[in-house]
């Protein structure tokens, strides 16, 4: 599945760790949430590579929290395009607790979520197809004004409203 | 009336020419039906039994003249010539192309109405009072909320894909039309001691397979706060409603599974962590809101105008006068009420030519502006009283002066099995039959206030569950049965109703009402009394002995 990052589709600096597997010394390692629990310390202690971490949809972000500043990488689950819990978590992460890595959108990922989920936090996306994965560029462009204010800083088309009238009125 | 800025249509047309795409693709066979299915409900396009329907969404059930000649348009160019409104301030359409719908969306987008989210697991057309801004008596207009929380809910990132459907309801009045005790969440507006605008909030209404009669989860949110306390109630139901059984997801369930105090203390301690963030309203944004609302400069007259006292000699126009004619805020003028329920017809449906006819008579009587409220019928909010005779007579010539609003004839029902892939049994030809027994004015008169609603399956879309009289379609044996229910109630004293004996073949369905109707009027205690109170006074077992004695 291509990965979808800044735009542009890169190639995957992590690599999944199963479970069972040993450490490696060194390197990008993308775990599971179990293994993660089993031994964050551990994990998040290495000295050399990034770490992240698969969270599933279905357990609070909070238990996630402590090892925010460790992480590089969270990735969040859509078990199919119609289970958005994700998007939630992805929001909590940013905007109540601040995340700054990467939040990465994995599982069914299809053209028509992009928007909602580069609006809710996501910055990476684990696509389904590849014709979704290059055409990421123009489907993002597809609205320009949003109702709402949500982490991506956009301003809501309420508060876009006041301005132009601020500025209309500072105009005469 | 709202008026849309470049922002609305600017979201709008962005709206249709994503749509205008997924549906070629769709149609290349880039997607899936399975794939586009999700986008589809997102637009409001539904597969039925014969052809895809179109659901549009009338947002709080104001419409300006020009939209409802659009919506005509729409009728005659991409469907059959007829629309039917629904229960929640929708219009369907049922035998569009899927080829068509994105040029149906775009005709409609240029005169700002869309389609968005009225089907889908997503947070549906904000309903409110048909009589907003023109019920004596309201404490304020609830349409600038219900506009402001359209909005919010509008293409929201985070709650487009929820466990199941959500629907918001508000009112302002004492009198609640908007039915919010069956919806997820109701708000009833209601000032504080401070005199500062607010609301009673109430959660996990709703009627299908499990119905509940919404609970208050908090007495008052102050009008700053109610995006905050929304999205707090949506963030707990997206992460915690269930998703494992499509029957149990809606937040009615969640609601009676954690009970309302854990639900409450749940939400109170989420919105503790948004209330004062983003989504915090101040006055200047209400007050931009407000003031894209239209209002019309009405115009000093007589309470009771000599046009109307001579036109009172007419016994046809004073029957329809005293039945679909409503009080009004402002001295001189009425709301009138638009039947769409004549007898041996479809409930709900209006031909494109009546649209266009009533787009007339409301640009020539009433502002403009023509509303839509959820027993399926249609209104008229600004008429002078000196001009009813003329209205009525223009209603007449359309075949819409139908004295039967809120009479047994006044019939909410669903599309049922003659449309509906879900249905299990036929509403219309029921309704139809009803309104052909119960044909004669003076009889219905008599009969006083009664609603009857029929639903062809247990989704209750007819919210036969809160009919005074409700029919529901079931199968037995593959066949159709009805099993009836008294004494339910969508109004501010919301009651489900009670089952009043076993259920009867489609063919005596017609019968059973009329008996009951017939033990209604030996049993009530005088002829003020309505059919509802009667029930409530007496219980059903008077009813279900003269019923079913027989039978």
């Amino acid at each position: 599945m291509p990965l979808v990052k800044g735009g542009h589709i890169i190639a995957d600096a992590f690599v999944r760790l199963t479970d069972d597997a040993e450490l490696p010394a060194q390197g990008a390692i993308l775990v599971s949430e179990t293994r993660f629990l089993a031994g964050p310390e551990a994990l998040a202690g290495r000295t050399s590579g990034k770490l992240g971490v698969i969270w599933p949809n279905n357990r609070d972000v909070d238990d996630l929290v402590p090892y925010l500043d460790r992480l590089a990488l969270v990735a969040l689950v859509f078990p199919s395009f119609r289970d958005g819990r994700a998007y939630t978590q992805a929001r909590l992460l940013r905007e109540r607790y601040s995340y700054r890595g990467e939040l990465r959108a994995t599982g069914q990922v299809l053209r028509d979520q992009f928007v909602f989920m580069l609006r809710a936090g996501f910055d990476a996306f684990d696509v389904k197809k590849q014709a979704d994965a290059e055409a990421f560029t123009e489907t993002v462009k597809r609205y320009s004004v949003f109702y709402q204010p949500a982490g991506d800083g956009r301003l809501s088309a309420l508060h876009q409203r006041l301005q132009l009238r601020h500025s209309e009125s500072a105009g005469l | 009336m709202y008026a849309y800025d470049e922002i609305d249509r600017t979201l709008v047309n962005e709206r249709v020419a994503e749509f205008r795409d997924q549906v070629k693709r769709r149609l290349s066979g880039e997607l899936s039906e399975d794939e586009f299915k999700m986008l589809r409900l997102q637009n409001g396009v539904y597969l039925q039994l014969h052809a895809y329907m179109y659901r549009i969404a009338i947002p709080y059930g104001t419409l300006a003249s020009n939209q409802l000649r659009r919506l005509a348009h729409v009728a005659r160019r991409y469907d059959r010539g007829y629309g039917h409104f629904t229960t929640r301030q929708n219009i369907q359409f049922n035998w569009i192309k899927l080829a068509e719908l994105p040029d149906a969306m775009a005709d409609l987008a240029e005169v700002g109405i869309q389609s968005m989210q009225t089907s889908g697991n997503n947070m549906r057309n904000v309903t409110s009072d048909q009589w907003a801004g023109v019920a004596p008596g309201e404490i304020e207009d609830p349409r600038i909320w219900a506009e402001l929380l359209r909005q919010f809910t509008t293409l929201h990132p985070e709650f487009s894909f929820l466990p199941r459907k959500f629907k918001i309801a508000i009112t302002a009045s004492d009198h609640d039309r908007a039915a919010i005790k069956i919806h997820d969440i109701g708000l009833r507006l209601l000032k504080n001691e401070q005199g500062e605008t607010g609301f009673e909030v109430l959660v996990g209404g709703g009627l299908g397979r499990s119905p509940f009669i919404a609970k208050t989860i908090k007495p008052f949110v102050h009008g700053h706060d109610i995006l905050s306390y929304v999205e707090a109630i949506l963030r707990v139901y997206n992460q915690y409603g269930r998703r494992d059984n499509i029957y149990k997801a809606r937040i009615k369930i969640l609601v009676h599974e954690l009970g309302i105090e854990t639900f409450a203390a749940e939400v109170e301690e989420e919105w503790q962590q948004i209330r004062d963030g983003v989504l915090k309203l101040d006055q200047g944004i209400i007050e931009d809101i407000r003031s894209r609302f239209f209002y019309p400069a009405y115009e000093t007259l007589p309470a009771m105008p000599d046009e109307l006292r001579q036109a009172a000699a007419d016994p046809t126009f004073e029957a329809w006068r005293k039945n679909s004619v409503f009080a009004h805020k402002t001295q001189g003028y009425a709301i009138v009420v638009v039947s769409l329920k004549p007898i041996g017809k479809p409930p709900g449906d209006a031909t494109a030519d009546q649209m266009d006819a009533l787009a007339d008579i409301a640009d020539k009587y009433s502002f403009g502006e023509i509303r839509v409220g959820h027993e399926q019928n249609l209104a008229l909010p600004h008429v002078r009283k000196r001009d009813l005779p003329a209205v009525w007579k223009a209603l007449e010539a359309i075949g819409l002066a139908i004295p039967n609003v809120n009479l047994v004839s006044d019939i909410i029902a669903c599309p049922g099995l003659d449309y509906c892939s879900l249905a299990n049994a036929r509403s219309i030809p029921i309704a139809q039959e009803i309104t052909r027994r119960f044909a004669n004015h003076d009889t219905a008169n008599l009969i006083g206030r009664l609603h009857i609603n029929i639903s062809g399956c247990i989704n209750a879309c007819g919210h036969h569950h809160v009919g005074h009289i409700g029919i529901l379609g079931v199968e037995k044996n593959n066949e159709e049965f009805y099993q009836i229910t008294i004494g339910g109630r969508a109004d501010e004293g919301a009651e489900l109703g009670s089952l009043i004996g076993p259920a009867v073949p489609y063919a005596e369905v017609a019968d059973v009402v009329e008996d009951i109707v017939e033990a209604y009027l030996a049993l009530r205690a005088r002829p003020e009394e309505l059919f509802v109170d009667t029930v409530k006074r007496l219980g059903v077992e008077p009813f279900r002995e003269r019923v079913y004695a027989t039978r």
